[in-house]
């Protein structure tokens, strides 16, 4: 008992000791411990050294961290720039008011509402599909399943998050649509229904994470309070828990629906490469991300307008995505009910 | 020594949380129509004893209760009697405050909807805010957030809550130590109103409030076991008076006169 | 009666909503199934040595995945040379050297919104920035401009898990670093980063797994689709594994299709050692911690 009393006391000491070795020694050369107490000649560090290394390294890492603010700038510059080049040639309300998209065509056409239609289609189908089962999910992950459970499903639920966009690309294309027209007859080989439903099942997990957070946020006390009231599990989870954590919840759709419509190879894959206007989810259609791989693929010079339609069109798909997340992150704010 | 009128009465309940026993052995009966206190210092299992009385504890998934509590001579934890079912029949109020971040209206709406009250809602809330003694202060302002109103306003809500769906019994886990003063007051000013059409268990810990409202008084006390937690048992119940004045433990003198420690 | 809580009826309710919970998420978890499954039998056939090796083709039983795995494989080698300092100076930067808290806020806003732009429009930057201004550098389309591009992909990822790492190092080491007049990269280099360190790692390969099984990005810069061979250079034209998948998905043939489907097994495969790696490390920074 004594014994390990001195020994503590003795031990941090120690530690310190080496400590002091360590540091000083790092930078510079070592010293050799026992000379530290005796040679007081040693103690010279060189302050002005070590401080201009720390000057040097912090405007290093400084810098790194501009790259995240300089990414921000060069994409909203370089969309920025290109569109105003294109928006020259092509008045703006010819992009706005145009009902055909064919600026690969002899007589081009740029009616963006066409991609936008397609994409708010697919996008549409995804979140039909995604909310429900994300919704559900979270409440299965928060509220019924043991602990036991719960550690299995929720990693499962987290290697959905991670396939790869163009392996759900191969899933929608050559599974679910083929599947899909035994029961349809009169569905296409490309389609936006089957592209939004694997979009859907690609957003799940997003929502059901999120979503999960959310309810878990909410205190017991308030369920509590409703059970107290005689109110079975159910009737607790609908019309207390959920409203509690709807502000929660709502960012997390919102969220999901901004990464619905950023997708990208799903419905370059599955949906096609159809520019028609019109909201029929059995034939081919062209979203604006899948607009984008298209002109791609081909070898588009810079500076020609197929070149300044990718911006025009990018700028157009980053204005909806960052409006939307910028509109969730001040939704929680603005809604998020304070509990203490 | 069951008395005729009890409502609630328990018998040797010991209530485990995983392995380790919070409380044991305690016996006490709740007659009807009365307010009982129950006191002692923290930890000694008051709410342990208060949540086995609506079931709550059926929610924690580690607790255990032995023992037995009947209510209207019916055992509590029979294999037919439904937890949901005793819930509306025996009311909660808690600590802090919790209205549901729903409106005033709907906080109190709630119980009744989910329990199929079929009279006029419009009244219902409006009797219910009243016996809490609220209507006056938030009559104009129904659809507001039940979370803008003050602490004590919440408190009071809540008891409305409880209220509107007309339960037997009110357990309440020190309602006012999360108000002021003169919060704290008027909950005591309208427990003691409400104390005619119901039977209320309130937990405190202010001595005071316990011989102010109560007819009945248990003190709790806990001890240590030898594997080094402590364990809560009743020590002495009795009418509050006796409990104040003459009461038959050494312990709960020097609980009641403060020179516990 | 006043009250008729009709028990049975809500039981039932509670019955049908409980399972509806499970369905859903049973259903999320068969999706997965189902695709790994359809994945495995469709490719699982196609995959042979003579498979991995050898180089693209116009004919699907000659063509390979070996000029798309070595594109990968120095995408990965170089996004991780780019991003790995770059986001772990970052997070250090913001963890323990910023002074001005309207600096370090403006960059957690800008990440969060980073994080919320879809690749795709990250291709643009790269295709204007770094293949066409920066030409005369990357060489054009090369691996290196993919490299960039997916650098700054998930630049946030690593950012974000750096800062964590750090924020789980006790605070009572930088102290008694600075008790003994140590500057701030002293104490941050010789006590903080070593620690912070696995959890690092783990941050960081979860970001560049998920930049191997970027598709959108790299077609977007114009990472070329058939390519007979492998770089042998940063600034060499490539292809990638998931290109070369998207490539062999958008043919008719089906002969491409079980080409395309042996593809995603290999990338489902490297995206699991990836993934195992980071679980791996996880789990020897959780122990040494505690
Ligand atoms: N959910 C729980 N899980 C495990 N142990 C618990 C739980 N709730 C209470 N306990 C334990 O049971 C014992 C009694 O707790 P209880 O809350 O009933 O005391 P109390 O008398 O109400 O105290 P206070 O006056 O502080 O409210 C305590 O030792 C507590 O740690
Ligand atoms: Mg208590």
């Amino acid at each position: 008992m004594l014994l390990d009393s001195v020994c503590l006391s003795q031990r941090p000491k120690l530690r310190f000791n080496s400590k002091i070795a360590e540091i000083l020694a790092s930078p510079r050369q070592s010293v050799p411990m026992e000379s530290f107490s005796q040679n007081p000649s040693l103690w010279q560090p060189n302050r002005q050294a070590s401080q201009q290394t720390d000057l040097l390294v912090r405007s290093i890492l400084g810098l790194f961290s501009f790259v995240s603010v300089a990414t921000t700038a060069g994409i909203v510059l370089t969309l920025f720039f290109e569109t105003v080049d294109f928006f020259r040639v092509i008045p703006i309300w010819r992009f706005f008011s145009e009902t055909r998209w064919t600026p690969l065509f002899a007589s081009a056409q740029f009616g963006i509402i066409v991609l936008i239609s397609a994409t708010v289609l697919t996008t549409s189908i995804a979140i039909a599909v995604a909310l429900p089962l994300g919704l559900l999910s979270a409440i299965c992950l928060s509220e019924y399943a043991s602990p036991k459970v719960r550690q299995i499903l929720k990693p499962a639920l987290e290697v959905l998050a991670g396939v790869p966009t163009v392996v759900y690309g191969y899933f929608a294309l050559l599974f679910v649509t083929p599947l899909l027209q035994k029961i349809i007859p009169g569905l296409q080989g490309f389609n936006a229904l089957s592209a939004g439903m694997v979009l859907g099942i690609a957003i799940t997990p997003l929502i059901a994470s999120l979503s999960e957070d959310a309810i878990y946020a909410v205190p017991r006390s308030l369920r509590d309070g409703s059970y107290a009231l005689g109110a079975t599990k159910r009737e607790t989870i609908v019309s207390v828990v959920l409203p509690a954590a709807l502000s929660g919840i709502v960012a997390s759709v919102i969220l999901a629906v901004s990464r619905a419509i950023g997708e990208t190879m799903i419905v370059a894959i599955a949906a096609g490469q159809n520019a028609t206007l019109g909201l029929n989810p059995l034939v081919s259609t062209m979203t604006m991300t899948a607009y984008i791989v298209q002109v791609s693929l081909g070898d588009t010079p810079a500076g020609s307008i197929a070149y300044q339609t990718l911006f025009a069109v990018g700028t157009t798909l980053f204005v909806m995505t960052l409006g939307l997340n910028v509109f969730s992150f001040w939704f929680v704010r603005r809604f998020r009910e304070k509990y203490d | 020594m069951q008395s005729p009128t009890a409502v609630l009465s328990a018998r040797s309940v010991s209530v485990y949380y995983g392995s380790s026993l919070a409380v044991r052995q305690v016996s006490l009966d709740i007659p009807r129509g009365e307010i009982v206190a129950f006191i002692g210092p923290s930890g000694c299992g008051k709410s342990t004893i208060l949540r086995c009385f609506n079931r709550m504890n059926d929610l924690v998934a580690s607790a255990r209760v032995e023992g037995q509590i009947t209510y209207n001579d019916r055992d509590l934890y029979g294999p037919k009697v439904d937890a949901v079912a005793i819930r509306s029949r025996i009311g909660m109020v808690f600590q802090r405050p919790n209205p549901f971040p729903k409106s005033i209206y709907e906080n109190i709406a709630f119980g009744a909807r989910i329990n199929g009250y079929r009279g006029n809602m419009d009244e219902l809330v409006e009797g219910s805010l009243r016996r809490a003694a609220l209507w006056d202060e938030v009559k104009d302002k129904l659809r507001d957030s039940g979370l803008a109103l003050s602490g004590g306003q919440q408190q009071r809500l809540c008891i409305a809550r409880a209220v509107a769906i007309q339960p037997e019994v009110i357990l309440m886990d020190e309602p006012c130590s999360a108000l002021d003063p003169i919060s704290t007051l008027r909950i005591e000013e309208l427990i003691k109103e409400l104390s005619g059409d119901y039977t209320i268990v309130i937990v405190t810990h202010n001595m005071q409030q316990a011989s102010r409202v109560s007819d009945r008084t248990a003190f709790f006390n806990a001890e240590a076991t030898d594997a080094g937690s402590k364990v809560g048992y009743l020590v002495e119940y009795d009418r509050t008076e006796r409990i104040f004045h003459e009461p038959a433990q050494e312990a709960t003198r020097d609980y009641v006169t403060g020179r516990f420690g | 009666m006043l009250f008729n809580p009709q028990l049975e009826r809500r039981y039932l309710w509670d019955n049908l909503f409980a399972s509806a919970t499970w369905i859903a998420t049973g259903l999320a978890i068969l999706v997965l199934l189902v695709l790994l499954a359809d994945v495995l039998l469709d490719g699982s056939p196609r995959l042979s040595w003579q498979f991995i090796t050898s180089l693209p083709s116009r004919k699907p039983e000659l063509a390979g995945i070996a000029a798309a795995l070595g594109g990968s494989i120095w995408l990965l080698v170089l996004t991780a040379l780019i991003a790995f300092p770059i986001g772990v100076g970052a997070g250090l930067y913001l963890e323990e050297f910023s002074i001005e808290s309207w600096w370090s806020r403006l960059i957690e806003i800008n990440i969060s919104n980073l994080a919320g732009v879809p690749s795709i429009i990250y291709g643009l930057l790269g295709l204007q920035v770094f293949a066409r201004w920066m030409q005369p550098l990357t060489g054009g389309r090369s691996v290196l401009t993919g490299a960039l591009t997916l650098a700054l992909l998930v630049l946030p990822v690593i950012i974000v898990s750096t800062r964590e790492a750090l924020r789980t190092v006790p605070d009572g080491l930088r102290q008694a670093g600075f008790a003994l007049g140590a500057t701030r990269w002293q104490v941050v280099s010789a006590h903080v980063l070593p620690l912070a360190l696995p959890g690092i790692m783990t941050g960081t390969i979860l970001a560049l797994s998920r930049a191997i099984g970027e598709t959108a990005a790299l077609i977007t810069i114009g990472a070329l689709t058939f390519v007979p061979f492998i770089p042998n250079n940063p600034t060499s034209p490539f292809t990638a594994l998931p290109i070369q998948i998207y490539n062999w998905v958008s043919r008719p043939q089906q002969g491409f299709h079980v080409n395309a489907a042996a593809g995603i097994i290999i990338l489902m495969v490297v995206l699991m050692m990836m993934n195992a790696t980071a679980i791996l490390l996880r789990n020897r920074f959780q122990k040494t911690l505690t």
